[in-house]
Order: C-alpha cells, then structure tokens, then sequence
C-alpha cells in the first residue's frame, strides 16, 4: 500500500479516536452537566433579552417535572399521567401566599370586604376559608409548596402500590386525579380562583416580582434549583438506589422476592417526582405571575410527559432538553399555526417513541459525525492517486462495535 | 431426625372454584433436600408460591420454624429466610454480575440504605465468595445479559444465598441446562443441603433421583406419595398417574 495514508497511521488514528471515545460514563455526564451549567448561568443570560429569559425561566420550570418523570418512569417504570396535579398544587401554594401578600387591606379597600382576594369578593365570600389562613406565612408556605403535592403523592402511592396496581391502571388512576383536580378548582371558584387561577400577583415581602431585575434574579434561582435537581437525581441514579429502581421497573418480582418492600421504593419514587413537579410549580408562579387550572389537568400532565419522552425518559440531563425543544415547538406552533400544535405533539410523540426510544439522550452523536467524516474522507481519496481508504472505514468500524457497551452506557449520560 | 423448619397445615386454594392445593401437610426438616414432583398442574409451583406469600391460601397455614407465616407479605418471608428462585432464569440482565449480587446483598433494604449503600470489603469479600460457590467468579465485571442459560440459573441461586436463607425454594433449577451444568448443579446443591433446607421442584427424575433426601409426588393438589426416591418410583399409584405417562 504506498498510499498517503499507511496502515499505522490509520489504526493508531483510530485508537486516538477510540480513547477519546472512551471516557468513563459518569465523568461525560459531569462533563455534560457542567455544559448545561455555563448555558444555563452564562450563555443564556448573556444572549437572550428579559422578556426571551424569562420565557426560557418559564420552560425551565417543566424541566423540573421532565426530571421527576425521568426518576419515577424513565428508571423506577411508574408512568403517571397526573404530574401536572403536583406541579399546580406546589403552584397554587405559592400563589395562594403571593395572592394574600396583593390583597392587603390598603390595596382593595374598594371591595365589600377589603382584605381578602378580588375573587372571592366577587364570589360574595365575606371571611377567608380557612384553609387560606396559614398561607399568610412565607415559611408555612414554603414547606407546603413541596409537603402538599408530597401528602398527596404518599397517599396514592402507598394505597396503589401496596394493592400492586401498576402499570396503565396507575396512570389511569393519576389522569383521573388530573382530571379531578382541575374540575374541582374551576367548580369552586369562591375558594380557588376557578377558570382564571389565581392572577395579579406583586410582591414577594414587598420584593415586587414583576419587574426585570426580579425576574432575572427568579431565572437564576429557577436555573440553580433546577442544577441542584439534577445533581440530586444523579446522586440516586449512581447509587445502588437507582440501580435498584431499574430493576424494580425491569424484574419487580425478583425484586419483591429478593427482600425489598417495592411498594415503598415505589412510593419514595413517586413523591419524589411529585416534589421536584411542585418545586417546578412554584418556580412558575414566581416567573410567570399566576397560576391556573390550565396547567393542572390532563392535556398539560401528557405534554410532560412527553417533553421527557423526546429528551430520553432515563437520562436526567436529556430531560432538560427535551423539555426546552418541546415548549419552544409549542410556542412556535401556537403562535403561528395554532390549529397544528395538537398534530405536531401527537407526531413528535408516536415519532420519538418508534424512532428514538431513548429520545434525544438516544441519538449518537459521535457515531453520526464519525460516519460523516469516513463519508467525507472516502470520496475524498476516490481521486486520483489515493485508493479508497477501506482500511480506516474497517478499522472505524470495529473500534465501533468495541466501544459498544461504552456506547450503551452513554445512553444515560446525555 | 432434626426439627423440622416448613411446616404446611391443611393448606388449601382454590382458583374459581378450581382445587389447586388440597389440605395439603408436608413437613420439611433443617438440612434436608426436598423434591416436589409431579405431572403439570399438580400444584407444585403454586405450593411454593403459598409458601413465599404470593399467593394466600384458602385455608391452612404455613409455619417457618414453628412461626406461623400465612398471610406475611413477600419481603417479610424472605427476611425471614425463605429464598426462592423462579421457573424461568430471573436476573437483572442490565447489571453486571457483581451487582446482581450485590442487589440481594441483605443490607437492610430500604430505599434510604440503597441511596446511602457503599461497597465496603466486606460486600465485595461475600459476594465474590457466593460468585465463586455458583462458577461465576471470573464473570463478576461482565453483565448478566451475556451469561449463559445455565450461568443464570446460578446466578439467581448465588443471588440467594447471599441473603443467607435457611431455605431455599428452587423451581426447575436444571430445566433447559446441558449436562455438564446439570452435574455441577448437582454438586452445588449437595454443598448447599449442609446448613440449608432447600426444596426442589423438578420435572428431572435423574436429576432429582441424585440430590432429593426425599420426595413429594404431588397430584391434583394432593400428596400421592412421599419418600425416598425408590420407594416412590416403586408406588404403583405414582407411576400410574406419573411415571407411567
């Protein structure tokens, strides 16, 4: 072979490529975690205007449902059409204090009674329910926002999963809650705010909300929560936890025999999720200055789940993505061909769970650029004076088929 | 003769109206290697589904050293020390060898000890002498997907007794195994019947001719007889409704 390109050089260019390949699963996934980082913090911030971030702050607070998915179906196999029940819930907490804090007495002194939220002055409610009461009290409200949702999703999972009902009847069960939730919250309009939720929110302690400082300061702490969420699902996901929740989701007899009570594996899972939906809730409320039924009931929980599917319903990091490209779709659709968004979501879903079943955490992007490249080089040396260079396309290939397992793995890391 | 361990007092269930387990009392004793065989729908797994809890019974009780068992939930058994492997190989096949093993490790098993798990010398020291008592010692860094069929069976066997149990509940552990793995699962269960009580149910009568102290014909739900092996496969009502076909 007197060719420009001898075997040598071929094969030891393709181990340099196959020890960069190679990198161990969890220092990629720092790797990446740590790109998400600098977009989140830096790159975003810096590229985008107040009205684009808060958007961008907005979409982020469904990230935090995309990770609980990710936990609680993706690894633990528990599909629960219901998230959107936690998120409005940690939602409705923040709002209900936020709402409070607008109605101070100086500030609807021209309602019947002054001192109570405009909706329930005009649902003729002269006293506030008590169950508002305790709202009045930032740090009440601040653990109810994760200990609401959390009571909620104990109390199904442990009557669920201690019955064994599983698989499609829970997530029957949980789009019935949805569907439940958001009937009750518009039919009790007095109490909730109905159709409208809860809205003309201002002040946080007299911090005012509305303004652009406040919001930048909101995306920050929505983007430092949602980093923090994604390192505490690391954590159980490197653990024998999260080895133990794969198994639950693949062989949960064997498991269940094995000695593990798998109802409550189930249910830590599953409040799990449901708290990091609500984190994501009131994260919204902040940012987006109210909160509704709208995104309580049936059609937002699926869109959730959905935004995880695209991202890969295992892979932590891809669940942020796919949560940014799903909500960037729907606002691009809905502004221009709203009568579409329905379609495109339906397509994307059927498209992702055929195509890419591990959504984009799935898709390999070295094998598609190094393929691209040995496409590149090859017609390249069809000219003359350079025969085909077969010898790296093999040797690419069997590196390829070594790094398979490596590459398995990498499911996970994006 | 010891005292024995499992205990089954006039058990019975019925599946719509179907007897498959009828007052059924056998009796197992510390150390000893039972056999339940039997034609199809004898009710030999559904036996040893009433005795791991996932079935209740009808009517009857099961006593585990004299404690009186029915009704515990699944894990509750199994911490208690009743292991049971199923018909078809059941591994986690994703996990590498090690970590099946370490998975059945009996650290207490709560959601908070696996998140607060560490692989102290002490784990890894139990589970590669349990991989090397099932044949697996140089295969504990490969995943379980890539075993063999006879491989896996021990695996889940080695899988049990890193949980320490003082009975052991086999279902067909050499259906689908070549000879040779038949003979090594031989010499394993020999190993194992000092210090376990184990019941096997197997459709093998070589196999079963090999390692059972005693066996349990079973039929329709009842016992047909019960003994050692010759005196079993010399019953002319055993080799009628088994043996025979």
């Amino acid at each position: 072979m007197s060719t420009s390109l001898s075997p040598a050089a071929g094969a030891s260019a393709v181990r340099r490529w196959t020890t960069q390949v190679i990198v161990d699963t969890r220092k990629r996934q720092n790797m990446y975690f740590v790109l998400l980082a600098i977009l989140l913090l830096a790159v975003f911030p810096a590229s985008f205007n107040i009205f684009r971030l808060n958007l961008l702050g907005k979409y982020l607070t469904y990230a935090f449902v995309s990770l609980g998915l990710v936990l609680c179906w993706g690894n633990g196999g528990i599909l629960s059409l219901g998230q959107g029940v936690f998120f409005g819930l940690g939602g409705y907490c923040m709002a209900m204090f936020l709402k409070l804090e607008a109605s101070a007495p100086a500030n609807t002194s021209i309602q019947s009674t002054p001192g109570i939220p405009d909706f329930m002055d005009w649902n003729q409610l002269t006293t506030l329910p008590a169950f508002w009461v305790p709202f009045r009290s930032f740090a009440f409200t601040m653990c109810a926002v994760v200990l609401v949702p959390a009571a909620l999703a104990f109390v199904l999972g442990a009557a669920m999963f201690r019955r064994r009902v599983g698989g499609v009847y829970f997530a029957i069960i949980t789009q019935a809650v949805a569907a439940i939730l958001s009937i009750l919250i518009i039919g009790r309009q007095g109490y909730t705010g109905g159709v409208n939720g809860i809205t003309d929110l201002r002040t946080l302690h007299g911090w005012d909300i509305r303004t652009d400082s406040a919001k930048l300061i909101l995306y920050y702490v929505n983007a430092a929560c949602l980093l923090g969420g994604i390192a505490l699902g690391f954590s159980i996901l490197r653990s024998k936890l999260g080895r133990l929740l794969v198994a639950v989701r693949d062989r949960e007899e064997r498991v269940l025999f094995t000695g593990y009570d798998v109802a409550s594996i189930k249910t830590f899972v599953f409040v799990l999720a449901a708290a990091y939906s609500a984190v994501g809730g009131a994260m919204f409320t902040l940012q987006v200055g109210f909160m509704s039924p709208s995104f309580v009931g049936i059609v937002p929980s699926i869109e959730m789940v959905i935004s995880a599917a695209v991202g890969g319903r295992s892979s932590l990091l891809g669940a942020i993505y796919g949560t940014l490209l799903v909500n960037f779709a729907k606002t691009y659709f809905s502004e221009s061909f709203p009568e579409l968004w329905l379609f495109v979501i339906g397509a994307l879903f059927i498209a992702v769970v055929m195509l890419f079943p591990n959504g984009l955490a799935g898709i390999d992007l070295r094998k598609f650029i190094y393929r691209m490249v040995i496409r590149f080089r090859n017609r390249d040396s069809i000219k003359p004076g350079r025969p085909p260079s077969t010898l790296l396309t093999a040797a690419g290939e069997a590196a390829l088929a070594t790094n398979k397992d490596a590459r398995s793995d990498s499911a996970g890391a994006l | 003769m010891s005292t024995p361990i499992l205990e089954t007092d006039k058990l019975s269930v019925s599946f719509d109206g179907f007897k498959a387990i009828d007052n059924l009392s056998i009796t197992v004793d510390a150390d000893e290697v039972r056999a339940i065989i039997g034609p199809n729908g004898a009710g030999k797994t559904t036996l040893l589904d009433l005795i791991s809890g996932r079935t209740a019974p009808s009517a009857g009780h099961v006593r585990f050293k004299g404690e009186d068992f029915t009704g515990l939930r699944e894990y509750r058994i199994v911490r208690a020390g009743i292991g049971r492997k199923f018909q078809t190989p059941s591994v986690y096949e994703s996990l590498t060898v090690f970590e099946n093993l370490e998975m059945s490790y009996p650290d207490p098993r709560s959601w908070w000890s696996a998140w607060r798990f560490r692989r102290s010398p002490d784990v890894v020291a139990a589970i590669e002498e349990i991989a090397e008592q099932v044949y697996l010692g140089d295969r504990l860094r490969d995943r379980a997907e890539t075993l063999g069929h006879g491989q896996k069976q021990w695996l889940e066997i080695g899988a049990l007794l890193i949980q320490r149990p003082q009975l052991l509940m086999l279902d067909e552990p050499v259906a689908g195994m070549s000879v040779g793995d038949r003979e090594k699962t031989v010499e394993l269960l020999a190993k194992l019947s000092k210090g376990h009580a184990v019941i096997v149910v197997e459709h093998d009568m070589e196999f079963v001719a090999k390692i059972a102290h005693r066996v349990t014909v079973l039929h329709q739900g009842r016992i047909l007889a019960e003994g050692p092996m010759e005196t079993v496969r010399a019953d002319p009502r055993v080799i009628e409704v088994y043996l025979g076909n």
